[in-house]
């Protein structure tokens, strides 16, 4: 599989040693997450996905939240304690360096807003995916 | 546009209207025309039929993005394709559908390019991503 960038890791396993993918490849992974939590598996599926590339060593270049994703976003969600906290989810692996924006267009629409974001999880323009798609050897969607 | 700029290209699977997603889709149509990227636009599956003439989304309450599909040559995106497949499954033939814009030079209306499965799956593999939804 060919690679366009040699890179740089910049996720370390929770032990604190750089992870190698076994075959050696290392790829830049952009995350596109198309789904509102809870109704649909796709940010469960993506979470999932996010955790194993990064146990394979990959990069994960960013999470671009759009169309009902953003909601993924909100700090306002408050699930029973005995499901798991999507959102908190996101804040955390905002908090282990991954950029994680919701689009503002579609947040616009509902609802998601810099007031009600969860910690480290930004809002931001189509235009970062653009970046993100360009600084990544894959696009990989989770949607329905 | 440079050969080697980046190849994107965003497909649009599924049936208007009842979803945000093919409105939601042609807004980031609009975006990454802006950037420098050589974009191409597939319809496939039910996306065709965000492609067919004489729709109409008052009833419905909804904005609709007719106009939007319309402009699209107007913002540079002139790489406008769809599945024949698709469309033959689904009884569309391409006389039916709308353009997408007009011909800088002729004035004539640009019309999406029916393109093969297999034609598809070269552009396709010509990518450096592509975008679905």
């Amino acid at each position: 599989m060919q690679v366009k960038n040699a890179s740089i890791l910049n996720l370390v396993a929770g032990n604190g040693n750089i992870l190698r993918n076994q075959s050696g490849v290392v790829m830049k992974i952009t995350i596109l997450l198309l789904e509102s939590p809870y109704n649909h598996q796709s940010a469960d599926s993506a979470y999932h996905f996010i955790q194993a590339a990064i146990r394979k060593g990959h990069e994960i270049t960013g999470v671009f939240l759009y169309n009902d994703g953003v909601i993924n976003a909100t700090a306002l969600m408050d699930p029973p304690q005995d499901d798991r906290h999507i959102a908190s989810r996101w804040s955390e692996l905002g908090a282990r360096g991954i950029d994680i924006v919701a689009c503002i267009a579609a947040g616009k629409r509902r609802g998601i807003i810099d007031s009600v974001l969860v910690p480290n999880v930004r809002i931001s323009g189509l235009g970062q995916l653009a970046s993100m798609i360009r600084k990544s050897d894959r696009l990989v969607t989770f949607g329905d | 546009m440079a050969n080697d700029a980046f190849k994107l290209m965003i497909t649009v699977r599924k049936a208007p209207h009842g979803s945000i997603y093919v409105q939601e889709a042609i807004e980031v149509m609009f975006i990454m025309a802006s950037f420098d990227m050589d974009l191409s636009i597939v319809f496939l599956d039910d996306g065709v039929y965000a492609l067919k003439q004489g729709q109409n989304t008052k009833e419905l309450g909804i904005k609709g993005f007719s106009a939007s599909l319309a402009a699209l040559a107007d913002w540079d995106v002139k790489n406008v394709y769809v599945d024949g497949d698709s469309l033959t499954q689904r009884n569309i033939t391409p006389e039916q559908l709308v353009s997408v814009g007009e011909d800088e030079e002729t004035g004539q209306p640009l019309h999406p390019r029916v393109l093969t499965t297999d034609e598809l799956r070269v552009l396709m593999h010509q990518q450096d991503s592509i975008l679905s939804s």
